[in-house]
């Protein structure tokens, strides 16, 4: 039986980016926030210290700040009529855990989506036709623009300080800036980082073969920053050990870095960290939520009261937490009918690695940060005529290149021996002068019919709930897209001169076993159509009007980008309605 | 006195407590003196984890997926085998973390490993056979008693699949082993391997560094700075530059 | 039953006074409270009196560390039978002024009355009054905690007649009144000679070495007169009342009991006084004499450029100039210079959290270099940081660093 705590306003699920900026907003509103967070504190000086986070072995091969698969894991298959078996060790995707959540793990890739992306099915209908679009293909519009947001990505981009070179300044296009992007309001708080020498040799060749090519926009600061509450970071210093490890010196963006520090001084608010919710309560008539049921370390229940419930614990539990607390209808492909669980998404990338001849070529490809890169954008979205491809979507395609950590980084070219003397010698050869971009193609996910969670049948977690099930393979739309966009990809390091390129496409059947990215979107997608969303264009849930859920779960299908800054945006535009429209009077913001 | 081990003591970690008796009540970013975790360097010496004649054939693989040569010594110099056996031996071996629920059920290649066997135990399993499958073909003989020409034959024929291992996909298992050597060879030293930083010498990385502000724009220059490790480098000791 | 005395006694006290308000102050009036109140906050009252984190302010029981043993302050709040409700007006003057006990008995130094006797007794009468308006606790303390023979209070006779100097503060005429308010109050409540004044063996200051630094509490309290290279010489104005207002400036940052003093005591000052105490502060003369340079080939400078470049310049910079107002810069610190290094062995081997303000919540840490650094590496490292970038100063000696780790090993802070 659950004990019951004091009643808050609000409780947050997560205590992760998104949680992090709906505490801070909501406190600032004078709202008493509970923030419940699964995993445990983590904190700059103590968890991300100089003195040991360098190290490959522990976070990026052993990958300690992630989360346990024994403490939550799904199970997965390709097609429907698979039996869906656990994923016992984390491999395509690796969901974080602890205070500051991915955010503390992640590269800081801060990329805008266009604003073709958030209306895809309009544009892509009246531009190619319905038929031009795959049957099963499940897009939809979002349900908001980027007009509607651009100022929320402007807030988010100067939380973290992002470093960049503006593209698209209120409608004039701007020299070494993405041409591609949505118009800004400003320029980016800090200057684009300095780029390492195979970076601008990319830049070089881009250029060269008619691109448009510019700095990645970085959540690694290029100068010491003071963001709008007041926190200081530091510049990066290229250490190399950026995506999967915390920042030691204060200067990759996390809520550690940007927000935390702030809201943890403010009276009305709390955070229990350790804490796992179990589930969302709701009232008799499953239309208002009441709480949450969580447990802590010592295994006791205990119950939080709320008025207002945040869920905010990372796209895919988000998903899993609706399900186990019966909220909406979970989403059956078979009868098309439902909504949780439905347009799930994943990211098509893949790479080219280059061999460079050392006598000419000394990369130092150690020197390196998670979100450094030189990019090109001419083949994302609908940035191009998709007509005689027969594919739609798109991605951006850069060398960025986070570093040269030994274990991953010691590349041969295809056809040599991956063991023995000569394995040893061209590893020696060629470990400074090879060009390993990670994803340097970064393709976009759309939604279909039959790629979706629900419930397994079968297995349970720790506390014998059902794990979530996974159906997800590639289709041929992204399989074309990926292998357009490695083939312009290759062409870029062949011009860079390379001597031996090894291009590795993006093939089916959808691979669980090796990491793509953590970009995982969807199941509880925005919208304007309760039958094909969870939540409205406020993040505000259809069925239970006092709980939002932010995250990449409200993606309807996954643009060619970064998530991140649109998550962080979509939050602080669901803050903004919480705080100007459903506090003077709270209930449904929009019919539906 | 280690920070985890203060909060194992407490249930959870109360930032601002809501009870009235709430354990911890901080309005400011915790901190307690000598905080964080790091890691513990292996310790020398007896195997912890294979058995004398595992820990011979893993050495015998080591010299033969990194062959010493007159610049870098090979993986058992390198101290690969050394690294196995502790990470065998700790919960990377028992598969800490890791979803061990049943039902077990044989899957697609690509829904990953779905086995109850954690990497300890399958190396166990794996090391039996290959012996076993050494002496079959060399007439009784281990695989480290081997003259290096037949070791590196035998692994071919593994790899290719022409040999065949009672009970254990002998080709799947020498690519995972593989794996192992290289990392065990390239991770830091503290681990076992990389002993002396050998690996890191050879391709020219700089180790366990932080600041490179002064390197970035400097391109297509060697850095010059030897590699350090999370234990440091010989530099760091006042005697070594006498 | 306790309950109706304590009002009784409360409203005897309220009587007393009311009667008295033409031409004396009245402990009731507002202004008088407040003022009461921002002098608390200047003689840092709560730091001795208040148990961190207890919830109960000035209900003492802390324990005040000294070189002759530990002394629990006590219960100053208005409880009639543990506090100080009972106490007379003159008592509690005499206490706070001339350290003379309820019984007649003499105070121990512990508490700066050689220091608040330059208040005057409108001062300490307006302390009173605001005193008398937090919440009574009951909490009796034992403050009698020192082994012998320092535990016989008649001895300290003799300190007072080494070392106190008896009297309101007088303003020196030839000074401006900025000045002169920053005499008062550094001299006075602040009583920041307390850390920072080097003690003789009875526990007096050296007055000769006024503010120059010393050794307390496992921590070096640095100079903190104008002195170039081991004081505030380089600093503004600006640069003081940055550190003693949000506890960070462009130079380094507040932690420890310093930390402590700057959240609850100088972080409450008005602008003004914190711009007179760095006038004062920075008038006071230096002494120090540079030591030679030690040479860059010296095998300490060399072990400790390599453990610096590898791990210190993560955050300290390539040039140890630190990020603005983030992390310390050391190239600048003059504490780093400081003759006594313990609080540099301190921060490497233990790490650090520097103090969270309102103007400044960051609060960015250092991490812990116990473990992974020996003692001779530690040594090295603040050897080299010690005589680099434009810096001179001893060399720092495994010995020192050794000491400082068994020192330290049981503090909690």
């Amino acid at each position: 039986m659950a004990k019951r705590l004091p009643k808050k306003d609000v409780v947050i699920i997560g205590l992760g980016w998104t949680g992090s900026i709906m505490a801070n907003e909501l406190t600032d509103e004078g709202l008493e926030v509970m923030a419940i967070e699964r995993g445990p504190w983590r904190d700059s000086p103590t968890d991300f210290s100089p003195t040991y986070m360098q190290d490959e072995l522990r976070y990026r091969i052993r990958h300690e700040l992630f989360a346990r698969p024994e403490q939550m894991t799904f199970t997965f298959r390709n097609k429907m009529d698979q039996t869906a078996l656990p994923i016992r060790s984390w491999g395509a995707f690796m969901p974080p855990n602890g205070v500051g959540g991915g955010g503390v793990h992640w590269n800081g890739e801060m990329w805008r989506f266009l604003p073709s992306d958030f209306v895809l099915k309009t544009h892509l209908t009246q531009r190619y036709g319905t038929s031009f679009l795959p049957e099963d293909m499940t897009i939809q519009d979002w349900g908001i623009t980027y007009d509607e947001l651009e100022p929320f990505y402007d807030r988010f981009e100067y939380t973290c300080g992002t470093s960049g070179t503006a593209g698209n300044l209120r409608g004039q296009i701007m020299e070494g800036g993405n041409p591609f992007e949505g118009p800004r309001s400003r320029p980016y708080p800090t200057p684009a980082q300095p780029q390492p020498f195979s970076h601008t040799l990319f830049a070089k060749a881009a250029r060269e073969l008619g691109y448009k090519p510019f700095p990645q926009p970085s959540g690694n600061l290029s100068t010491a920053y003071t963001n709008p509450l007041g926190m200081k970071m530091g510049p990066c210093t290229y250490c190399g050990f950026c995506e999967w490890f915390g920042c030691a010196n204060y200067s990759k963006a996390s809520p550690q870095t940007t927000i935390l520090p702030h809201l943890i001084r403010k009276d009305n608010f709390s955070a229990r960290a350790n804490s796992e919710v179990l589930r969302i309560e709701v009232d008799k008539t499953g239309k208002r939520a009441t709480g949450v049921v969580f447990v802590d370390a010592s295994g006791e229940e205990w119950e939080q009261p709320a008025d207002l419930v945040i869920l905010s614990a990372f796209s895919i539990f988000n998903v899993q937490l609706l399900l186990h607390s019966k909220i909406g209808k979970p989403y059956d492909p078979v009868a098309n009918v439902g909504t949780v669980g439905r347009n799930y998404s994943h990211q098509t990338v893949s790479s080219v690695n280059g061999f460079f001849d050392p006598k000419k070529y000394n990369f130092n490809p150690f020197i390196g940060s998670g979100s450094i890169g030189m990019c090109v954008d001419e083949f994302n979205g609908d940035n191009f005529d998709h007509g005689p491809h027969g594919f739609v979507g798109g991605g951006y395609i850069g060398q960025v290149q986070t570093g040269a950590r030994p274990i991953e980084s010691t590349l041969v070219p295809p056809g040599t021996p991956s063991w023995g003397a000569e394995w040893k010698q061209t590893v020696k050869h060629y470990y400074l002068s090879t060009v390993k971009p990670g994803t340097g193609v970064h393709g976009g996910f759309y939604s279909y019919r039959d790629i979706y969670l629900d419930l397994d049948p079968t297995y349970k977690d720790r506390f014998g709930r059902s794990l979530m099930r996974i159906t997800m393979d590639l289709k041929p739309n992204e399989i074309k897209q990926n292998k357009f966009l490695t083939d312009k990809f290759a062409e870029i390091i062949k011009t860079m001169g390379a001597e031996k390129i090894a291009p590795a496409y993006r093939t089916a059947p959808y691979d669980i076993t090796t990491y793509q990215t953590t970009h995982i979107n969807g199941g509880a997608v925005m919208g304007t159509d309760p039958n094909t969303s969870v939540v409205n264009r406020y993040l505000q849930s259809w069925d239970v009007s006092n709980l939002f859920v932010l995250g990449a779960s409200a993606f309807p299908q996954n643009p060619g980008y970064n998530p991140t800054l649109t998550v962080g945006a979509l939050a602080y535009w669901a803050a903004d309605a919480i705080r100007t429209k459903y506090l003077q009077s709270p209930g449904r913001l929009v019919d539906g | 006195m280690h920070r985890r081990a203060v909060l194992a003591g407490a249930a959870y970690l109360i930032f601002r407590g809501s009870r009235a008796h709430a354990t911890t009540i901080l309005d400011h970013l915790p901190w307690t003196p000598n905080a964080g975790n790091p890691p513990d360097p292996v310790t020398l010496g007896p195997w912890v984890y294979f058995t004398s004649d595992e820990g011979r054939t893993i050495e015998a693989l080591a010299d033969q997926i990194i062959p010493p040569d007159p610049e870098t010594p090979g993986g058992k110099d390198a101290g690969c085998a050394v690294y196995l056996d502790r990470q065998l031996a700790g919960p990377y071996g028992r598969q800490e973390g890791l979803y061990v629920r049943p039902p077990f059920m044989k899957g697609m290649k690509n829904q990953g490993h779905q086995s109850e066997k954690g990497p300890a135990q399958e190396y166990r399993e794996f090391l039996a056979a290959f012996d076993k499958a050494s002496k079959l073909q060399f007439g009784g003989k281990p695989f480290f008693e081997l003259q290096t020409e037949d070791q590196h034959r035998f692994l071919k024929d593994i790899e290719g699949e022409k040999v065949k291992l009672d009970g254990v996909d002998g080709k799947a298992f020498f690519a995972q082993i593989v794996k192992d050597m290289q990392m065990g060879f390239f991770a830091d030293p503290l681990y076992g391997g990389n002993r002396d930083m050998v690996a890191w010498k050879m391709i020219g990385f700089p180790g366990a560094r932080y600041n490179y502000l002064d390197w970035v724009g400097r391109h297509n220059e060697k850095f010059p700075l030897p590699p350090v490790g999370l234990t440091g480098r010989a530099e760091w000791n006042t005697r070594a530059q006498r | 039953m306790a309950r109706f005395p304590h009002r009784i006694a409360a409203l005897a006290v309220l009587s007393c006074s009311t009667s008295v308000w033409a031409g004396a102050s009245d402990p009731q009036e507002f202004t008088q409270i407040e003022r009461g109140r921002y002098l608390s906050i200047l003689s840092d009252c709560t730091s001795c009196h208040t148990v961190p984190d207890s919830g109960q302010p000035f209900a003492g029981g802390r324990a005040i560390e000294t070189p002759f043993g530990n002394i629990v302050a006590p219960n100053i709040t208005p409880d009639p039978e543990t506090g100080i409700a009972a106490w007379s007006d003159e008592q509690f003057d005499a206490a706070v002024r001339h350290g003379v006990g309820r019984d007649g008995s003499k105070l121990y130094p512990a508490m700066p009355y050689n220091t608040y006797t330059k208040m005057s007794r409108d001062d300490v009468l307006a302390i009173r009054a605001y005193l008398n308006t937090v919440t009574p606790v009951r909490n009796a303390v034992i403050v009698n905690t020192l082994p012998f023979p320092f535990n016989i209070r008649a001895s300290l006779g003799v300190w007072n007649t080494l070392y106190f100097k008896d009297g309101e503060y007088q303003p020196n005429p030839a000074q401006s009144t900025e000045w002169n308010r920053g005499a008062f109050l550094v001299d006075g409540p602040a009583h920041c000679g307390a850390c920072h004044t080097p003690k003789t063996a009875l526990g007096g200051d050296k007055a000769d070495r006024y503010l120059q630094g010393t050794y307390l509490q496992g921590w070096s309290a640095p100079d903190i007169t104008g002195d170039a290279r081991l004081g505030l010489g380089h600093w503004s104005n600006e640069d003081v009342v940055a550190y003693l207002k949000s506890g960070h400036n462009r130079v380094t940052a507040a932690t420890g009991p310093m930390g402590e003093v700057v959240a609850l005591s100088t972080a409450k000052m008005t602008d003004r006084d914190l711009v007179a105490i760095a006038t004062y502060l920075k008038s006071l003369p230096g002494r120090s004499q540079s030591p030679s340079v030690l040479p860059a080939d010296d095998p300490a400078m060399v072990a400790g450029a390599a453990i610096y470049r590898d791990q210190c310049s993560a955050c300290h910079g390539l040039e140890g100039r630190g990020v603005n107002e983030l992390f310390p810069s050391i190239s600048d610190s003059s504490m780093v210079r400081s003759d006594d290094p313990t609080t540099s062995i301190r921060l490497v081997l233990r790490g650090a959290r520097s103090v969270q303000t309102r103007s400044q919540e960051t609060g960015p840490g250092m991490p812990s270099y116990g473990k992974q650094l020996n003692d001779a590496e530690v040594a090295a490292v603040l050897t080299y940081v010690r005589n680099s970038w434009g810096s001179a100063a001893t060399s720092v000696t495994p010995m020192e660093v050794s000491k400082v780790r068994s020192d330290t090993a049981l503090r909690p802070d």
